[in-house]
């Protein structure tokens, strides 16, 4: 009976369709069973509506709506719109995009919905290229990494989805990674405490893309943020940073080697990301006062 | 050897088709989006485009996939992108701004079941009416559907050659079934590839008029940089590239724009027959749906029904002539395509009720089965 009282309502049910491993199954399970039942989700074409399963044999046990590839944010804002007509202000909206819907093709919408402060979740679940269609580059791609149309390897950064989103001065910016779902799970919290476009960016490891073993996604997540490439932290109304868990700084090589994305990386190349984690994490700290 | 035309025997999809294609044609960009079942296309001619001297780059959605090979194209390159059905709705303002601009360039379409997402793995041919009049105002388009990996190889070519020679976007109109089919493809020498590039000005820079038209109907094309002004634009404009907004301006500008192809078919427009000779029923198609009808022909034929196939390789500018001379002499027409009726209304049109015109099709997902072809036959005639 203990057992039955303490364990959290889960939201996704099992029986989604994700590829052995997935990352991004994980923190979906994690993202909705701290928002709970009583909510609404959207989601556009990303590996995210994929695993979610075709109705009615689909694992998430709330409404759904399968928007188009570049409107996640606005698809949302309609929602949230309209339950405030309706006098509705207890069912959050929250919208799930995959990196190619947020940083590339659904950037424009995200932004005119932030600018607008429209009120609803977004969480962008970032596995770093276009997985679902099969592994290409996207401005969520790390530098150096394979995918199938960088094939000598990513020659752009990725891009600073979290600079972009705090300079809308949104209430409520979050990092989040399944390696840490306590972390996780209460930014979600927060998140829920307030009103207005809030994003959670969660790195989502994809044992298919970085060519990994099936049970290296929890593993990659901790590593990404022990090394400082994906460091946790959040951002209230813009301007006030947050680091939730101070790293243990550990070299890049420890989150590099585990992935086959990354096998044909030389010393040099390594000691560029290097100099990128230290400076991210630097930077970080001068921003956390 | 030339790296970019690999002479030789090859097995391989219509999508690597396409890209080969694309690269012997003399194609050095390629502004691309994955999106199933075209991602291929992307794919193979990201790894090779750097072989060739050329540029692939990934753009973060269909729209700009587009606009960057306008402007590739506009700074001299031939340039084209590949995409399939929620990507080639993005991509229709701009096709519209490439036939206002007359700025030469090629969009292949591997098509998929819709509306929406639709069957995202699975081939349809539902976007033949889009590919005519997608994007807003009143235009004539090219577009090619190739039945074949190696049809599809020639008509990347043609393509290319076709929006140079007549400056304007031409459309590969294919579909997932020959997208993502393995045959044979046999690609020739590179000195037997016949490659067209844009008209280009001669004479005096000062008194370059950019859309005075050649003799075809069709302005030569400066590119930027090299001493002729130049100045694109969306707006109804005049031999000078002025923007003029007035009626007259309007009507000049379109009879042109409509003009080039009109008074272009017999160039444009490539139709094969098959038993047409002594044929009382006409099926008409095109793309993965032809290779359906071949066999639907030779099943007819031994149930003693004098069918033959009319495939059209060039689906806009529509052949119609060619259709309203059938009309006067067979009994009737079969359209065999994978949608619920596009073609099959222009046929239908075009036989002008002196014959029936009907309908062998579906919604999408798989191809039109050959007794699905017989049994119109046998139901309508």
């Amino acid at each position: 009976m203990v057992a039955e009282t303490t364990r959290p309502q889960e939201v996704m049910r099992s029986g989604h369709s994700a590829c052995p491993g997935c990352g991004v199954a994980m923190g979906m399970r994690m993202v909705l069973r701290a928002l709970g039942t009583r909510s609404v989700v959207v989601m556009v074409p990303s590996c995210v509506s994929i695993i979610s399963g075709p109705y009615p044999n689909a694992a998430l046990n709330v409404p759904v709506f399968h928007s188009a590839f570049e409107v996640a944010a606005p698809t949302a804002a309609g929602i949230s719109n309209a339950f405030k007509v309706q006098g509705i202000d207890d069912i959050p909206v929250l919208a799930f995009a995959g990196d190619g819907g947020t940083f590339d093709i659904g950037l424009q919408s995200l932004s005119g919905a932030a600018d607008r402060n429209d009120d609803f979740i977004y969480v962008c679940m970032d596995n770093e290229a276009y997985m679902n269609t099969g592994i290409q580059v996207s401005s969520a791609t790390p530098r150096f990494a394979w995918t199938s149309t960088s094939p000598r390897g990513n020659t752009r950064r990725k891009k600073q989805i979290m600079e972009i989103m705090a300079a809308h001065r949104i209430p409520y910016a979050a990092t989040a990674c399944i390696g840490f779902p306590d972390d996780l799970e209460k930014k979600v919290e927060r998140a829920k405490e307030v009103r207005g476009t809030r994003f959670l960016h969660l790195l989502s490891p994809c044992p298919t893309g970085w060519k990994m073993a099936e049970h290296m996604a929890p593993k990659s997540a901790v590593a990404a943020v022990e090394t400082n490439i994906f460091p946790l932290y959040e951002i209230v109304d813009g301007v006030q940073y947050t680091i939730t868990h101070i790293s243990k700084g550990l070299p890049v090589e420890t989150y590099l080697s585990l992935q086959g994305r990354y096998e044909h990386l030389g010393a040099e190349e390594i000691r560029s990301i290097q100099s990128e984690a230290d400076r991210t994490w630097a930077d970080l700290h001068k921003k956390d006062r | 050897m030339n790296p970019a035309v690999l002479t030789g025997e090859h097995f391989m999809t219509g999508d690597v088709a396409c890209a080969e294609g694309a690269l012997a044609a003399g194609c050095r960009f390629f502004g691309g989006y994955p999106i199933t079942p075209a991602t291929e296309i992307a794919e193979h001619i990201s790894a090779r485009m750097p072989e060739v001297g050329g540029t692939f780059i990934q753009m973060e959605d269909e729209i700009a996939a587009m606009a960057s090979v306008i402007g590739g194209s506009c700074a001299g390159v031939k340039s084209m992108t590949a995409t399939s059905g929620p990507g080639f709705s993005l991509m229709m303002e701009n096709i519209g701004l490439a036939i206002c601009t007359e700025t030469p360039c090629v969009v292949a379409n591997v098509q998929r079941a819709g509306p929406s997402t639709g069957l995202p793995t699975q081939g349809a041919q539902g976007d033949m009416l889009q590919a005519r009049w997608g994007s807003h105002g009143h235009y004539e388009i090219i577009a090619l559907a190739p039945s074949s990996p190696q049809e599809t190889f020639y008509q990347t070519i043609r393509a290319f050659n076709l929006s140079e020679t007549y400056r304007m976007p031409v459309l590969i109109m294919t579909d997932e079934m020959v997208g993502h089919l393995s045959e044979r493809v046999v690609i020739p020498k590179a000195k037997t590839i016949k490659s067209v590039s844009r008209p280009r000005p001669k004479g005096r820079k000062d008194r370059f008029k950019p859309f005075e038209p050649g003799p075809n109907g069709v302005p030569p094309m400066a590119i930027a940089g090299e001493g002729y002004n130049i100045h694109v634009t969306g707006l109804t404009h005049d031999e000078m590239g002025y923007p003029d907004m007035t009626v007259e301006a309007q009507d000049k500008m379109m009879a042109r724009l409509v003009g080039k192809v009109r008074r272009n078919l017999d160039d444009i427009i490539s139709t094969e027959g098959y038993r047409l000779e002594d044929a009382e029923i006409v099926i008409v198609s095109y793309g993965v749906s032809a290779r359906t009808s071949l066999a639907a022909v030779e099943e007819a034929r031994d149930q003693g029904i004098k069918a033959g196939l009319l495939k059209l390789n060039t689906v806009w500018p529509f052949p119609e002539d060619q259709i309203r001379r059938l009309s006067e002499r067979v009994k009737g027409f079969v359209t065999v395509e994978i949608n619920l009726g596009q073609i099959h209304l222009e046929v239908e049109r075009c036989a002008c009720g002196k014959v029936p015109a009907l309908l062998a099709g579906h919604p999408g997902g798989t191809i039109i089965p050959p007794d699905q072809v017989i049994e119109t036959l046998k139901e309508g005639f």
